[in-house]
């Protein structure tokens, strides 16, 4: 049997069923749950990206530095697939938060 | 698998994907193809979510206000997401007389068009919105203008048309659309063939090349642009806000962070490496916008920045209709940067000539024939 090609998002998972660990918070920043990210994919978003985008989880303060592995393996766990088959999440500037009198600064030592 | 519909959609943004779940409302079969691994990857994900009417071309404005009257306040119940829409308006700030100078003239505009928006002090601005600059003097004040959050609804509208049978295929680059006896019918991605009556054109700047392949010469650019996200912070205001010189535009979103867009001048001539990625001299250039105007946030902290392509059409408005050399094609490209809050609206018009059915909108200002040379 071929690896489902999960580009065709006429692909389901079926309908969510809830699971023992739903409630475990994986994003702290956001504070999004285990069932969050279930859901989400069974929603359709097939994609570390688009799991980020619909529920903003690696996107506060630590920038996923926390819990992105965390995302990754539920996301990989659900669609069967390994956890490093699914793509890099891209890092964004500032590494880690600045103020904006820091950041709008021209001057050299501000 | 069968790669036939009644109609194929070609990029899966905000245009292609609201235009899908239209179409799947009406009951017709819909296929979506998108070149990214990733759905909603190119503006529709990185714009600043501004929902705005006031600051439109003249000819854009029907279009923004039908939106806003008839089909934002309902988005979030239709399509069983909350898109974070808020109405709130939207301060357009001036510092000096020459900025209120830009700001009337703006105005009397739109208000000739029918839009509510007027001229404002700065003591009726302050009560809008308690933490502007002393410096600031004046604005214009646009009450049903608003915002919302771009990837939610982007993804929201995937969702929906999803579940209602359309099917969305990422990872799909289309190289050409094929005439089949002088009707625009074929779609080719490498060695997959799509086929459908009508095709719909909604790929960005992308659409350029394949309408190129018909001969259809679809005048635009890109011009990268930059957005800045701040750490959450208490509710402060909800309004949308601009500036007469657009130094910055942004709101506070729902969950506490400030969304803070801009430029930093040299876009024209950004180095252009194939990925959107910022410019080191952009977000601080914005953040000396942002002070500029509100010294209260000086000290919160940026957590991200990103920047997104707009597809900029020689006369900044977008490409939207049918194309009278190529029957069964309809093109939905070029939105110069202001394609999110029309994005409702434009899908709508784009289903309903897809199907055959009369729009609630005339759109003939946005045919893609318009550009004709200066002499
Ligand atoms: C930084 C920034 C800020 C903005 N702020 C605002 C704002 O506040 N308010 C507002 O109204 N608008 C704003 N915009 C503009 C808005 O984001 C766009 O006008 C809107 O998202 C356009 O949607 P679209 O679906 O046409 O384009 P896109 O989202 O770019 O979608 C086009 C899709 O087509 C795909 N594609 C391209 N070529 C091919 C191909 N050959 N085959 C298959 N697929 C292909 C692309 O991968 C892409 O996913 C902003 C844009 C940017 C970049």
């Amino acid at each position: 049997m071929s690896a489902t090609d999960w580009n065709d998002r006429i692909c389901t998972l079926g309908p969510f069923e809830p699971a023992p660990g739903d409630g475990f918070i994986v994003c702290r920043c956001v504070e999004i749950t285990q069932g969050d990210v279930r859901r989400a994919v069974h929603d359709g978003m097939f994609t570390l990206h688009e799991v980020r985008r619909l529920l903003r989880c690696g996107m506060g303060l630590c920038q996923g530095q926390i819990c992105g592995r965390l995302v990754r393996g539920i996301v990989a766990k659900e669609l069967g697939v390994s956890p490093t088959a699914l793509e890099e999440v891209t890092a964004r500037a500032p590494m880690r938060p600045v103020e904006m009198r820091v950041f709008g600064s021209e001057e050299a030592g501000a | 698998m069968n790669n036939t519909a009644d109609v194929i959609i070609i990029g899966a943004g905000v245009i292609g994907s609201a235009t899908a779940y239209y179409l799947t409302r009406k009951g017709h079969s819909v296929i979506v193809l998108e070149k990214s691994p990733f759905l909603g990857d190119g503006g529709s994900s990185r714009n600043g979510g501004g929902v705005r009417q006031s600051g439109r071309d003249p000819r854009e404005l029907p279009l923004a206000m039908y939106g806003v009257k008839h089909l934002w306040p309902g988005l979030s119940e239709e399509l069983g997401m909350d898109v974070e829409y808020c109405q709130s308006g939207n301060l357009r700030l001036g510092k000096t007389e020459e900025h209120l100078a830009i700001l009337r003239g703006l105005t009397d505009r739109a208000a000739a068009c029918g839009l509510g928006v007027s001229m404002i002090d700065a003591a009726q601005a302050r009560t809008i919105c308690p933490y502007l600059s002393e410096e600031v003097i004046g604005a214009s004040w646009c009450p049903t203008d608003g915002h919302a959050n771009p990837m939610l609804v982007t993804l929201a509208y995937y969702r929906k048309a999803r579940a209602n049978g359309a099917r969305f295929i990422t990872g799909q680059r289309v190289q050409a659309i094929q005439k089949v006896r002088g009707q625009a019918r074929r779609v080719v991605c490498g060695d997959e063939t799509f086929e459908g009556d009508t095709i719909v054109l909604a790929a960005g700047y992308g659409s350029r090349a394949i309408a190129a392949g018909l001969g259809i010469d679809l005048p635009m650019n890109t011009l990268l642009m930059e957005v800045l996200v701040t750490e959450e912070q208490p509710p402060m205001f909800s309004q949308m806000l601009g500036t007469a010189m657009a130094d910055f535009y942004g709101h506070q979103s729902k969950h506490g962070s400030f969304v803070f867009g801009g430029s930093s001048g040299f876009e024209a001539h950004n180095r252009d490496d194939g990925r959107p990625v910022n410019h080191s001299i952009t977000a601080p250039c914005i953040c000396r916008g942002v002070m500029g105007y509100f010294p209260a946030l000086a000290g919160t902290k940026i957590v991200r920045t990103w920047a997104g392509w707009l597809d900029e059409m020689a006369d900044h408005i977008p490409a939207i209709g049918p194309v009278a050399e190529v029957p069964g094609l309809l093109v939905g490209c070029g939105f110069s940067g202001h394609g999110f809050g029309i994005a409702p609206a434009v899908g709508t018009v784009l289903a309903d000539l897809a199907a055959g059915d009369t729009p609630p909108l005339e759109v003939s200002a946005f045919r893609y024939d318009r550009f004709k040379a200066k002499l």
